[in-house]
C-alpha cells in the first residue's frame, strides 16, 4: 500500500493523478489521503513535501476527457472520503484501461458513484444559490451597502459557489459565513478564510418581516402539499430561513381556511356587480360569421382592404383558430 | 394603508397565478459594474416553497386588486368583496430590490387588475419595469402581464423590459368566457398574442442580421421578451373536457409559439360567484394536464393520442402515458436494445432522459432489466411494455384491461395519488 497525500481540494488530487498516471502507476494498493481524517499532522509534512512543488522535468501529456475533468472538480468538493481512490480508478481505465466510453456507461458502477456524488454537490450549490439569505448590516462610506450570511453547505461548495454571488451582487459588499470556509467580496475580488461559528452572522434583517408576510400570503391554503415542499426544501435548511418558523402554523391553519371558504353561504349578495357600473365597454361584438362561397362571388366588386378584412374574419374552416 | 398590508394583499390577489418560472432567459450577469444589479439565464432558482409545495422564485404581485372587469373565478372581479388596496410604482420597484438584494426572488411577476382602462393599467406595469431596469440597472428577471386590450406600443414598451410577457387564456372557449368572464374575449386575446409572437421574430431576426454583418450591440439595444410569452388556462371553473382544454394548448404551441401553457385547477376563493361549481376539480386533473402538455412538448404525442374522442377526459388513476400504452397494446413489447428514438420515448417509465442514456449505453453493450434499473427507471411500471436481452413480456400474456387494474389505484385512494414521488416531477416537469 502507498500512501498518497493531498490536499482537500481537486487541485491537489489532479497533480497528484496526472504524476501518477503518468508514471503508469495502478489504482490498486493505492491510499488517498487528504488529512481530513483528523491527522493533523500530515498536513505538516505536505507543506514540505517535494512532490507538491512543481515539477522541472517535462512530463509526457496524458490526455483525458475534459468531461471527465469536469465530473471530477464536483466530485471533490464532496466530502466522503472514498472519493479520491474512485476518481483516480476511473482516471486510471480512461487512459490506461482505454475505456474511452466509460462516460456514457452510466451503468458502470464506479462511474456511477462518481455520478451520484457529483449530484450530491450540485444539488448542494443549487440550495446554496436558493437558500441564502443576506442581512443588512449597514454601508460604506462611499455608499455600498454591506451584507452578511450565514449558511450551512453540506459539501465543500464555497469557493465553487461564491463567484455566483460576485457576479449576480457585483455592486454590493457581501459575506457569506459557513462553518467550514467563508468567502466575502468587495466589489474587487472574491477572498476566502476559514470557517466560524454562526455567533458571527448578524441575527435579523428589517426586511424579515416583509418577506415573511409574503411567504405567508403567497400560500394558496386550499392546496397543501407539504410532502412536495419538504422534497425540495428539506428541513435541515429551515433552521437558517426566516420564513421557515411560518410553516408550522401555516399548515396547521389551512384546512380551517379552506373549509370556511367552502362552507361560507354563497351569498347572492356578494355577487354585485348589476350594481356597480363597469366602466368598461363589452367586449368586440362576436364576428359576423363569413360565408366564403357568398363573398367569392362578390370579390370582383370588392376592394382588397375589404377582402382581408372578411378573411380576419372568417370562421367556416377550423383553420381559423390557428391563423395568426 | 401600510406597505406590509398591502403587500399582504396584492400577495394574496396574485397566488392564482400558477407561474413562477425564471428560466429560459438570455445570460447575464452584473460583473464589472459598480451600479447594476442581479443576473439571470440558465435554469432559474426556487427560493422557497411554500406549504402548498409551490416553488416561490419571483416576487408575485398585483399593482392593485381593483378591477373593473367582472371574471367570475377571480377574487379581484369588481363584484368581490375583498378588501383593496393599490402599490405606488416606487413601492413595487423597492421592494423588489431589497428583496432581490437579500436575495429571496430572482425577480419580479408584476400584473394588475385593470384600473380605469387598459393603457392606462399597462403604463403603471410598464413604468415599474422601466424604472427597474433603466433608473436601477436591474438584470435579474422580470415577468409582466399584458392586457389584450392595451396599445400595441405599451406591449412593445413592456416587451423591452421584459424577460417574459404573458396573457392569460383563461378559459378554452368564448362561449365559456362568455359566461365566466363576460370582458374578455378569445380572439383579441389570440390576436395579441399573435402580434407578440411576430415581434419576438422581428426582434430575433434582426438580431441575427446583427451578428452576421458584425454590427455592435449597443446597451440601449433590448432583447425583446427573450423567455418569451406564457399563459394559464383555468381548469374546473367550466364543464369544458380535457381534449378541448388540450386542443386550446395545441392552437397556442402551434400558432403563437408559446413556451408554456400552465393549468390552474380552480381554487375555492373567498366571497365566490354564485355561479361557480361549488367544488374545486381534484388537483391530480391539473397534475394529468401538466403530464399530457409535457407529452405534447417534448415525446411528441398529438392531443387525439393522448385524450381520443372516445375518451375526452384523463383518466385520474393512471397517468396519460400509460393509457395511450393500454389503448395502443399493439405497439408494444418495445426492445430497448433496438428501437429507434421515437419510440422508446412511448414507453411507460420512462423519460427523455432515461431514452438519452439508453442510447448511448447500448452502442456499447446491450441492456438488460438490471441496466434500467441503475438509470433509475422503475420497473414496475415498463416490465409489461419492454424487451431486453433477459426479459420478454410476451409471455405474461397480460390484456390491457388486466393491466390497467394493475397500475390503478383502488378507488377510494384517487384523491392521494399525487403523492412525493409524483409531485417531484410534476409540476415542475410534468414528465412521465
Ligand atoms: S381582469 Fe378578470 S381575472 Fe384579471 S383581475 Fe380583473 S377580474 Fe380578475
Amino acid at each position: 500500500m502507498e500512501t498518497i497525500r493531498i490536499k482537500p481540494n481537486f487541485e491537489s488530487w489532479r497533480m497528484q493523478a496526472r504524476k501518477l498516471l503518468v508514471q503508469s502507476v495502478p489504482p490498486e494498493g493505492l491510499l488517498w489521503e487528504d488529512g481530513s481524517s483528523g491527522a493533523d499532522s500530515l498536513f505538516g509534512d505536505l507543506e514540505n513535501n517535494a512532490f507538491e512543488k512543481p515539477s522541472t522535468t517535462i512530463m509526457p501529456q496524458v490526455r483525458i476527457p475534459r468531461d471527465f475533468m469536469n465530473l471530477a472538480e464536483l466530485v471533490a468538493c464532496h466530502r466522503v472520503s472514498e472519493r479520491w481512490g474512485v476518481l483516480y480508478k476511473v482516471a486510471w481505465r480512461l487512459t490506461h484501461g482505454k475505456e474511452r466510453q466509460l462516460l456514457a456507461l452510466r451503468i458502470d458502477s464506479d462511474l456511477k458513484r462518481l455520478e451520484d456524488w457529483a449530484s450530491a454537490v450540485r444539488r448542494d450549490r443549487h440550495k446554496m444559490k436558493a437558500f441564502v439569505r443576506f442581512r443588512k448590516i449597514g454601508d460604506t462610506e462611499t455608499g455600498r451597502e454591506q451584507f452578511v450570511a450565514w449558511f450551512e453547505p453540506e459539501h465543500s461548495i464555497v469557493e465553487l459557489t461564491a463567484p455566483f454571488f460576485a457576479k449576480r451582487f457585483a455592486s454590493m459588499d457581501w459575506s457569506i459565513l459557513t462553518p467550514w470556509q467563508c468567502a466575502h467580496w468587495d466589489g474587487q475580488s472574491l477572498q476566502f478564510s476559514p470557517g466560524v461559528s454562526s455567533r458571527e452572522a448578524p441575527k435579523e434583517d428589517q426586511l424579515e418581516d416583509y418577506w415573511r408576510s409574503y411567504y405567508a400570503h403567497i400560500f394558496n391554503p386550499a392546496r397543501l402539499k407539504l410532502n412536495a415542499m419538504q422534497s425540495e426544501m428539506p428541513k435541515k435548511y429551515w433552521k437558517n430561513l426566516p420564513e421557515a418558523p411560518l410553516i408550522a402554523e401555516l399548515t396547521r391553519k389551512a384546512a380551517r381556511r379552506t373549509g370556511d371558504m367552502v362552507e361560507a353561504p354563497v351569498s347572492t349578495k356578494a355577487h354585485v356587480s348589476e350594481r356597480i357600473p363597469s366602466g368598461v365597454p363589452s367586449p368586440d361584438p362576436p364576428s359576423r360569421s363569413v360565408e366564403p362561397a357568398g363573398v367569392l362571388s362578390r370579390a370582383d366588386t370588392m376592394s382588397l382592404e375589404e377582402l382581408s378584412q372578411l378573411g380576419l374574419q372568417c370562421k367556416a374552416c377550423p383553420l381559423h383558430d390557428r391563423a395568426t | 394603508m401600510e406597505l406590509k398590508n398591502k403587500l399582504e394583499i396584492l400577495a394574496d390577489a396574485a397566488k392564482y397565478d400558477a407561474s413562477c418560472a425564471s428560466s429560459g432567459t438570455t445570460k447575464r450577469d452584473s460583473a464589472g459594474s459598480a451600479t447594476a444589479l442581479g443576473s439571470s439565464g440558465g435554469a432559474g432558482i426556487c427560493h422557497s416553497y411554500a406549504p402548498d409545495g409551490r416553488c416561490i422564485s419571483l416576487l408575485k404581485v398585483l399593482l392593485t386588486n381593483a378591477c373593473i372587469y367582472d371574471c367570475h373565478y377571480c377574487i379581484n372581479r369588481r363584484s368581490s368583496d375583498v378588501q383593496r388596496a393599490r402599490f405606488s410604482v416606487a413601492e413595487v420597484v423597492q421592494l423588489t430590490l431589497d428583496f432581490y438584494k437579500r436575495n429571496y426572488i430572482e425577480g419580479l411577476f408584476l400584473s394588475s387588475g385593470i384600473v380605469r382602462n387598459p393603457d392606462y393599467t399597462m403604463e403603471r406595469v410598464v413604468e415599474v419595469a422601466r424604472q427597474l431596469r433603466v433608473d436601477h440597472d436591474f438584470r435579474g428577471y422580470i415577468h409582466l402581464k399584458t392586457i389584450p386590450e392595451a396599445s400595441q406600443e405599451l406591449i412593445d414598451q413592456a416587451g423591452e423590459y421584459a424577460d417574459r410577457i404573458s396573457i392569460n387564456i383563461e378559459l378554452a372557449s368564448q362561449q365559456s368566457l362568455d359566461r365566466l368572464a363576460p370582458e374578455k374575449n378569445m380572439s383579441r386575446t389570440q390576436k395579441a398574442m399573435g402580434g407578440i409572437r411576430t415581434r419576438i421574430e422581428t426582434d430575433s431576426e434582426r438580431r441575427k442580421a446583427d451578428r452576421q454583418s458584425g454590427k455592435r450591440r449597443t446597451k440601449k439595444d433590448r432583447h425583446f421578451a427573450p423567455a418569451g410569452q406564457s399563459t394559464q388556462m383555468i381548469v374546473g371553473a367550466d364543464a369544458s373536457p380535457d381534449r378541448q382544454l388540450l386542443d386550446r394548448a395545441d392552437v397556442l404551441y402551434g400558432a403563437y409559439h408559446l413556451k408554456r401553457v400552465y393549468y390552474s385547477a380552480f381554487s375555492p376563493i373567498p366571497s365566490a360567484s354564485p355561479i361557480l361549481p361549488l367544488k374545486s376539480p381534484p388537483l391530480v386533473r391539473e397534475h394529468r394536464l401538466y403530464q399530457s402538455d409535457w407529452l405534447m412538448r417534448f415525446y411528441g404525442y398529438s392531443v387525439e393520442e393522448i385524450a381520443p374522442d372516445s375518451a375526452p377526459n384523463l383518466d385520474l388513476d393512471i397517468d396519460p402515458k400509460l393509457s395511450w400504452a393500454l389503448r395502443s397494446r399493439e405497439t408494444f413489447p418495445v426492445d430497448v436494445n433496438q428501437a429507434p428514438r421515437e419510440l422508446l420515448l412511448r414507453i411507460p417509465g420512462i423519460g427523455v432522459r432515461s431514452v438519452t442514456r439508453i442510447l448511448q449505453i447500448r452502442r456499447w453493450s446491450a441492456l438488460r432489466l438490471e441496466d434500467l434499473q441503475k438509470l433509475g427507471i422503475s420497473l414496475k411500471k415498463c416490465l409489461p411494455f419492454v424487451i431486453t436481452t433477459d426479459h420478454n413480456p410476451a409471455r405474461l400474456g397480460l390484456d390491457s384491461d388486466r393491466l390497467r387494474s394493475r397500475f390503478a389505484p383502488g378507488p377510494q385512494q384517487t384523491e392521494f395519488t399525487f403523492t412525493v414521488a409524483d409531485a417531484k416531477s410534476s409540476a415542475i416537469t410534468g414528465e412521465v
